[in-house]
């Protein structure tokens, strides 16, 4: 059936934007996260969001499945191709259509990289808030769909605060748009995170924000990991809202400054980067501040220009690729806790690396709480493997026991769909199951990713049993 | 091929914004992180396809990517070894086997090169009939620069005022041939900054254009040749003014298993490890400076030019946009992937245009010869010079 799904999209698509070829088709087989592989049927490149239209069209014709992919950097396997489907990757399709700094806007393909958008708006004083660690390469396609966060989400928040309007490709190849002005539910809110599950993004409305006046970064280097949450949790309690607060802890800094040479402070059982942004008196005074609440920190650095401030955050942000100097292979975890409860999760992540002989190296955006242990093991050793995702499923479970999530802002993917039904009741999954059939009721668009086990549309959602774990547990109360 | 070196790549994807085919195609298997994946494939078994050539082929192997990695991969060794072993496994089809063949017997000897120069003047006027023949011999004869009287240099050029050194010079093959004035005031330089300078005669090619297109005995074979060279002269640091020629001859521990008896520095590298002490004059030009691939990424000079550039008084230095990204020019790239170098070169007129200069400085002679002919087609000539001309004019205190 592929064959003559392929000669269709050959008449939809230019000869070399249709790849069948396997050893090509390979080089697809998986994106940031190569735990999960699979060999796409066929791989399309379209040029514009007419030609993933007429794709989509032709998938439904055949009733075969597609998946989206923009840079292939997801660290959820959200991209992960189906050998029986269609990979369609939007990597072709990376103009910038329209900038408005009068109305704080600009309109962009898919493919166009986080950061390109501000490159292009950055002269003039504008940018795009989100900054995923990856932003140099992800693409604003992917960020629509995994709602991706970054460092400076804590003040700003994610990528759902920043999109004004989707032009999507419905999951049965209409071409609608959907924008945040419009009446009644809020369509954007729902296909922002949907994980490509909800269709394809083919033309985003970002919003531009005004850079600060001043930006205050502070590298601060404490003994211990304990030392660092404490200052964090004072930090947010002082009533200070950063615009980012990282923690590195030691085997995290040894990775970052093997890869990039980032010269933090010998020595340190964690570094905290808090950056202070906004007018001038506000950063001062918060300043101020912040030298009193880490008073404990053995060494403060501030960064005297844009190029000390780019050199303390190179260490942090090319700091997941780096974990590969120190350790042949690694699982980057995503999950989120209460802030006040990061000192004893990270103490637990301590016992379970003990317990288990497998290192974890952690790198996290402290602020909110979202923590991303790197779970280090070595693929040549028999068994490793098996122990690290023993030591990284433990931690998502310790997230979800200290009423946190399983996921910040990687997504839930393929990789972590097994965890849903930990965290979520089975009534939970079946409202989000009614969600997901009213935009794909044949089950096409990425199938087989955020839910443990595909549910027909067809199937009538049980009426809830018992009490909600977040009912439960008192995180939540129902009326 | 080394499976320890592919396994290094995380997958990460941060190389593919830096890599010139990926900024041009979009295409995965055209990125470093797909071209490792594809070398995985051929360790784990898969026979080298022409499909696979071709997209090794199509690398630049500009090292952009080696720059941007924050895991360490050594793609540079990979690719090279990669191409050594599509040389062996691989069957080009005849006309592209003949072009190679053409290049590759012609552009490391000198002396061969020198038979060229006549010619040169109609290279340009042949450009159509040629690319009917080939398109890659087409675009060779669209880059053939307007050649300079050739200028015979001494074995020696004695250092002036108080001597702070002796260093080798490399004259390259392209470099020399095509670019004698450059030479010329790399010695210059050298002297005036108080190094007598050991030309020694009869240098060949290095052996780079080789190294990059797996071709390894060749290579081997012109290292040795150029060590013994130098190791006669009996210095202890050769001073190479092209970036090409520079990173490989760094590379010689690796290719020939054991180290040359001499220390190997870019011009640039070592005018400012050095100090400068002669008066520089002002220049008053804008400038913009191009980083050739295999001095930014290879080598890591980014720094030292720019300083060179701005201890001239009255020169006004810009920065080229997107100046990680390779001129397309890449050794003999232009003229094996005629189309892709255009698209590339093309590109990167755009963004020197931008910065409204009207001096473009490179340290690599492939490069000078592609951007200036990207900026012929786009209508915006501009004037060319090496890194070592605009020193040369300051020291001296004439015109450029």
């Amino acid at each position: 059936m592929l064959d003559t799904l392929v000669a269709g999209l050959r008449s939809l698509l230019p000869h070399d934007s249709v790849i069948t070829d396997p050893v090509r088709l390979r080089t697809y087989e998986c994106d940031g996260l190569t735990y999960h592989r699979a060999t796409p049927g066929v791989v399309v490149l379209p040029g514009t969001a007419e030609q993933v239209a007429r794709v989509v069209r032709l998938c439904n014709d055949f009733g075969v499945p597609f998946v989206a992919r923009g840079s292939g950097t997801g660290l959820s396997g959200g991209a992960l191709p189906r050998e029986d489907g269609v990979l369609i990757v939007t990597s072709k399709m990376r103009r910038i259509l329209e900038i408005d700094l009068d109305d704080h806007r600009a309109v962009v393909e898919p493919g166009v990289t986080n950061l390109a958008i501000t490159e292009a708006v950055r002269d003039r004083g504008y940018y795009y808030a989100p900054d995923p660690s990856s932003q140099q390469v992800c693409s604003i396609g992917g960020n629509v769909a995994e709602n991706s966060g970054g460092a400076h989400c804590l003040k700003y928040g994610f990528t759902v605060n920043h999109v004004e309007a989707c032009e999507i490709v419905t999951p049965d190849g209409d071409l609608v748009t959907l924008d945040r002005m419009d009446p009644g539910y809020d369509l954007l809110g729902a296909f922002v995170g949907s994980e490509g599950t909800l269709g394809i993004a083919t033309k985003i409305t970002v919003r531009l924000s005004r850079a600060p006046q001043t930006v205050t970064t502070v590298l601060a280097a404490f003994e211990s990991i304990e030392q660092g949450g404490q200052a964090v949790s004072a930090i947010i309690g002082a009533g200070i809202v950063p615009a980012a607060i990282e923690m590195m802890d030691a085997l995290a800094i040894e990775a970052a400054e093997a890869a990039v040479a980032c010269r933090y402070p010998e020595g340190a059982g964690a570094v905290l980067i808090v950056e202070l942004d906004g007018p001038q008196a506000e950063v001062e005074r918060q300043f101020a501040q912040l030298t009193e609440i880490c008073s404990g920190a053995f060494e403060l650095r501030v960064a005297a220009d844009p190029a000390e401030r780019a050199a303390i955050w190179k260490g942090r942000k090319s700091a997941f690729a780096a974990v590969g100097r120190i350790s042949p292979a690694y699982i980057v975890q995503d999950g989120v806790v209460p802030r006040t409860s990061l000192p004893s999760v990270l103490a637990a992540i301590d016992r379970l690396s003990a317990e288990h002989g497998i290192r974890v190296a952690n790198v996290f955006h402290a602020g909110d709480g979202n923590l991303h242990p790197l779970v280090l093991f070595d693929d040549a050793e028999p068994g490793a493997g098996e122990r690290a995702e023993v030591v990284s499923g433990a931690i998502l479970d310790l997230c979800i026991e200290h009423g946190g999530s399983i996921t910040g802002e990687h997504g839930v993917g393929v990789d972590k769909s097994r965890y849903m039904p930990r965290m979520f009741s089975e009534a939970d999954l079946d409202t989000m199951q009614l969600v997901r059939c009213a935009f794909d009721p044949r089950g096409l668009s990425n199938p087989g990713k955020v839910f443990p086990t595909p549910r027909l549309c067809g199937e009538a959602p049980g009426v809830r049993k018992g009490v909600h774990p977040l009912v439960e547990s008192g995180k939540a109360e129902q009326f | 091929m080394d499976p320890k070196l592919i396994n290094d790549c995380v997958h990460c994807g941060f190389c593919l914004p830096t890599c010139p085919t990926y900024t041009l195609w979009g295409e995965e298997m055209d990125s470093p992180r797909g071209r490792i994946h594809l070398m995985k494939q051929h360790v784990e078994g898969t026979p080298i396809t022409p499909e696979m050539a071709g997209h090794f082929d199509a690398c630049l192997g500009c090292m952009a990517c080696v720059t941007a990695c924050p895991s360490g991969v050594q793609y540079d060794r990979l690719i090279e070894q990669t191409r050594v072993e599509v040389e062996r496994e691989h069957v080009r089809d005849p006309q592209e086997r003949a072009v190679r063949g053409i290049v590759f017997s012609l552009f490391p000897y000198p002396r061969r090169l020198r038979l060229l120069r006549p010619g040169m003047r109609l290279a340009e006027r042949m450009a159509p009939f040629l690319t009917r023949v080939h398109p890659g011999l087409g675009a060779m004869a669209a880059l053939a620069p307007h050649v300079e009287r050739r200028q015979r240099l001494p074995r020696v050029v004695r250092a002036r005022g108080e001597r702070r050194g002796v260093v080798g010079m490399l004259t390259g093959c392209v470099q020399g041939e095509f670019f004698p004035q450059v030479n010329a005031a790399t010695a210059r330089v050298l002297a005036l900054e108080g190094c007598d300078v050991i030309i020694p005669p009869g240098q060949g090619c290095c052996g780079a254009l080789s190294v990059h297109s797996g071709r390894d005995d060749q290579a081997r074979r012109l290292a040795r040749r150029t060590v013994r060279t130098f190791e006669q002269a009996g210095v202890d640091t050769v001073v190479v003014n092209a970036a090409g020629c520079g990173s490989s001859m760094k590379e010689y521990a690796e290719l020939l298993g054991r180290e040359p008896g001499f220390k190997v520095r870019d011009l640039s590298e070592f005018l400012t490890e050095l100090g400068p002490v002669a008066k520089r004059h002002p220049l008053p030009l804008t400038v913009a400076y191009h980083d050739a691939c295999h001095l930014a990424h290879a080598q890591g000079v980014r720094a030292q030019p720019r300083e060179l550039l701005m201890g001239i008084p009255d020169l006004d230095l810009r920065e080229i946009p997107e100046s990680a990204i390779c001129c397309g020019s890449a050794g003999t790239y232009n003229i094996f992937q005629p189309q892709a170098a255009r698209d590339l070169g093309d590109r990167k007129a755009e963004m020197v245009g931008t910065t409204g200069a009207e001096l473009l400085v490179s340290a690599n002679p492939g490069c000078t010869m592609q951007i200036a002919a990207a900026m012929r087609r786009a209508g915006a000539e501009i004037r060319v010079a090496h890194t070592a001309q605009v020193l040369d004019a300051s020291l001296r205190g004439v015109g450029l």
